[in-house]
């Protein structure tokens, strides 16, 4: 217990090979071993596990859609039982949509914010650990009822009566319903610390109009999380309150079948665009650097991905339009599907003129960038065509739905993923991927992703309704599905180079130096991978191209990167205003602590001992979780302007 | 190169009331659990909508625990304000009391409620009215007492001398959490115990 400083004059230094990178090392270091590894709050390390846990479930729901490919490759085939097929398009869904898509994203920026912004670390170090720990608690609780043959078995959202106890007895529901709600508090937690350091840790000078277009994606779709993130955790409560407690809130005599799917979609469809939103942010970052030329219309950009959030709450009601809901209703929610097409074209123009004005390098992180514009526009017409009520009465629940969602979260979230892999993996590890397997690694997707989607356009079209799991002879759609099965595997190969491509590169790819390409952003100005204190002096920014001043010469403003704020009592990074990023506060950064790994636990043991109601051992549970926040919020220092007179014993007085 | 951006300027240390990044985590937190209480709420208008006058169990709520109960949380927010205007201004007497009166007004107002609760002629499952009653009311209580446990750690800490006029931050974002789970409350009482006097 040490008493802290009240205030200071912040050193200056310029950094040389001995100072103060070795100093700041000792400082930040993570100790290693397995306590390190239990503790750690490093940003960078709690990236990298989420990209990896998130891959490793898209691995999962991959190969669950390819079971149900080999099933439905021909009509009649019975390698699946319907309870079996139920189980797993439902995992599938949930894997992708929950498991992979929103927490992949939150990896990257896990991992990128405090690089691009400036800074040494999150603004909620811990609570950024605890946003993890209950990710991968979440993902191990809906995969552990799976495992034992009791998985969700009700589509990925849930429909009532068929989720209701009365048709759905088995605790397959009641494990999904739980696991969301853990899901749910990892996502807010993360979502909240986004928005706090966006608005409080962005280097000096770093004015909101000079941040990367993947920090305009994370903090829009962060707020949205805040807001529409309590909806779905609350239906899936009170879905378990009615199968447990026998409430009455969906139940047809008594409550609303209708409420469930509002509550889902409320959520549902803000989640959308949360989960493809900062990927268009890494386009919209990745793409310039090798178009060697800033991306046209930040501004329309920046405010297009605010705007298209913003009337994303206002059109759940398209995902039921065929409720038999009141006609003004469905006029109103199809005007306004119709009108967020405005916003999401903003975009694709930018991205289309960036290429246009520029001089592109083809690279393999190029090709997947561009070719994201490409399934994005065609994942929108679909949208469009179903945003019209009439057009929407014939295809839902067809087919061309489950293409129409495979363009959009495919095409606006792995693409861009991918491309994200191959531009950033360099920073990360040092080292970069092979060129030569990457080219194959994409045309083996992008061909593959197009012949397994593109036709169920097609067979849905013709009225192969979704989440059968077979089909008859003599429906016409036997070919197209054929063809289906083959671009779904052709896909999964192409999956496959990329992890050979990241295993072999890992150790004999070319090394990456520190900006290996030449681009703008604060990020490439320190090594790779990062020290653990990411940048010796933290950054003064002068424009939104720091690394590019020089060939833009947009004006005679320099950023400074060798020489700033030293910040070196203790971890520390500098504190600065919401909108002009002016310093204001020293920001004291914690110390790594296991506190948030056992607050994950403490939710875990609740969540698990309340699905057999074994309400001891919930307590038990409970009571980790209050003594984990104690501790974690214990504070770490007595002021000096203190009125008790008897410091803590230890304690020493300035 | 140019000259320095950043005139060198004399920053304070550390947690600093507002300025604080745990007082804009907790407005975060108090925005996800409005809308929480908003879908909350949401629910049992969407529900009650479609009902007639019969779907209430009683022709209307009676206030006679709510209406002064709702006077004992608006009493201990002010009471957990007045506290913090002690420790701003080192009055440790007022910072002490105000917070120790916070806790006792928020328990209170806790009793009160799971005797209203043992007072229903109706349970959890009697109808989708009654679902919703003590659901919500129930969400309500965990924030009350969660609010409780919270104020009882900050008044230890206080005990233990770790707050001064400048440094208080936790003071403040406990307090600000307090006044919200209170403001949570009216919208509650107003969709219990007076709505159903505007709606049928």
């Amino acid at each position: 217990m040490i008493a802290r400083e009240e205030a200071r004059l912040p050193e200056f230094a310029r950094v040389t090979e001995s100072h103060p990178g070795p100093r700041l090392q000792a400082i930040w270091e993570t100790e290693p071993g397995l306590k390190g590894w239990f503790s750690t709050v490093d940003h960078k390390e709690i990236g990298l596990r989420y990209i990896v846990t998130a891959f490793a479930f898209l691995l999962l729901g991959g190969v669950e859609a390819l079971i149900m490919r080999v099933q439905l490759a021909g009509p009649e085939r019975r390698l699946l039982t319907p309870e079996q097929y139920d189980q797993l398009f439902t995992m599938h869904g949930v894997s992708m949509i929950f498991l992979y898509a929103a927490p992949i994203l939150t990896g990257f920026s896990n991992y990128l914010w405090p690089l691009l912004l400036g800074s040494r670390d999150m603004a909620f170090p811990r609570l950024n650990a605890l946003s993890y720990w209950t990710y991968l608690a979440a993902g191990m609780f809906i995969y552990a009822g799976f495992v034992v043959g009791q998985g969700p078995n009700a589509g990925w959202f849930n429909y009532v009566p068929y989720a209701a106890r009365q048709y759905n007895p088995g605790v397959n529901i009641d494990i999904y319903a739980l696991g969301l709600i853990l899901l749910g508090i990892s996502t807010t937690v993360g979502s909240a610390n986004f928005v706090v350091t966006f608005l409080r840790t962005r280097a000096p000078g770093m004015s909101i109009n000079r941040v990367p277009i993947l920090i305009w994606g994370t903090l829009t779709a962060s707020v949205a999380n805040l807001l529409a993130v309590p909806s779905v955790s609350l239906a899936f409560f009170l879905l378990w309150m009615d199968r447990q407690f026998a409430t009455h809130f969906f139940d047809a005599s008594q409550g609303q079948p209708l409420l469930w799917q509002h509550l889902f979609w409320m959520f549902g469809h803000p989640w959308v665009y949360a989960i493809v939103l900062p990927a268009m942010g890494m386009v919209s970052d990745g793409l310039p650097t090798f178009c060697r030329r800033p991306i046209v219309g930040y501004t329309a950009v920046a405010l297009s991905s605010v705007a298209t959030m913003a009337l994303g709450f206002g059109v759940w009601v398209h995902h039921m339009f065929a409720t038999g809901l009141p006609s003004l209703a469905l006029s109103f929610f199809s005007g306004a599907s119709l009108i967020i097409t405005i916003p999401s074209a903003v975009a694709v123009f930018a991205w289309t003129a960036t290429i246009w004005l520029g001089r592109p390098v083809i690279t393999t992180a190029f090709l997947f960038f561009a070719s994201m514009i490409v399934l994005f526009v065609i994942g929108g017409v679909s949208g469009f065509m179903t945003a019209s009520t009439p057009v929407d009465w014939q295809l839902t629940d067809t087919y061309f739905v489950v293409a129409h969602i495979h363009y959009v979260l495919i095409g606006i979230n792995v693409f861009p993923v991918v491309g994200a892999i191959y531009y950033w993996f360099p920073k990360m590890t040092g080292r970069l991927l092979d060129e030569r397997l990457g080219r194959w690694n994409f045309w083996t997707m992008f061909v593959g992703f197009n012949l397994g989607f593109f036709p169920m356009h097609i067979v849905g079209l013709m009225g192969m309704p979704r989440r059968i799991y077979t089909y008859p002879h003599g429906m016409g759609w036997s070919g197209a599905n054929l063809i289906i099965s083959i671009g779904s595997f052709l896909f999964a190969l192409g999956v496959l180079m990329l992890l050979v491509n990241v295993a072999v590169s890992l150790k004999r790819g070319r090394a990456a130096g520190r900006n290996p390409w030449d681009a703008p952003t604060l990020e490439w100005s320190t090594s790779s991978p990062p020290p653990p204190y990411n940048f010796e002096v933290i950054p003064e920014v002068a424009s939104r191209h720091p690394l590019w001043e020089d060939q833009l010469d947009e004006s005679p403003a320099r950023s400074r990167l060798d020489e700033g704020l030293l910040l070196d009592h203790g971890r520390e990074t500098i504190g600065t205003t919401p909108l002009d990023a002016v310093p204001d506060l020293i920001l004291e950064m914690p110390p790594d602590t296991v506190a948030p790994f056992c607050l994950a636990v403490g939710m875990t043991v609740l969540f698990a001992a309340a699905i057999p109601h074994l309400w001891w051992l919930a307590a038990i549970g409970a009571v980790i979780c209050g003594l984990s926040l104690t501790a974690w919020f214990w504070p770490r220092t007595i002021p000096p302007d203190a009125p008790a007179a008897e410091p803590a014993p230890g304690g020493k007085r300035q | 190169m140019t000259e320095a951006l950043l005139a060198p300027d004399v920053l304070p240390v550390g947690a600093r009331g507002r300025n604080s990044v745990g007082w804009w985590g907790m407005l975060c937190l108090i925005a996800t659990e409005s809308s929480l209480f908003a879908y909350l709420l949401f629910s049992y208008y969407f529900i009650a909508v479609q009902r007639t006058q019969a779907w209430l169990p009683d022709r209307h709520p009676s206030m006679a625990l709510a209406g002064p109960n709702t006077l004992v949380l608006l009493a201990s927010s002010a009471a957990v304000w007045w506290g913090e205007e002690g420790v701003k201004h080192g009055r440790r007497g007022q910072h002490l009391g105000g917070l120790a009166v916070g806790i006792l007004l928020g328990a209170a107002f806790l009793a009160v409620q799971i005797f209203e609760w043992k007072a229903k002629h109706y349970g959890l499952a009697s109808g989708s009215y009654a679902s919703l009653y003590f659901t919500i009311t129930g969400f309500h209580m965990v924030h009350v007492a969660a609010g409780v446990a919270i104020l009882t750690v900050v008044l230890i800490w206080s005990l233990m001398g770790y707050f001064s006029p400048r440094h208080h931050a936790r003071v403040t974002i406990a307090a600000i959490y307090w006044h919200f789970v209170d403001a949570v409350w009216l919208c509650v009482f107003f969709t219990f115990y007076l709505s159903p006097y505007l709606m049928w």
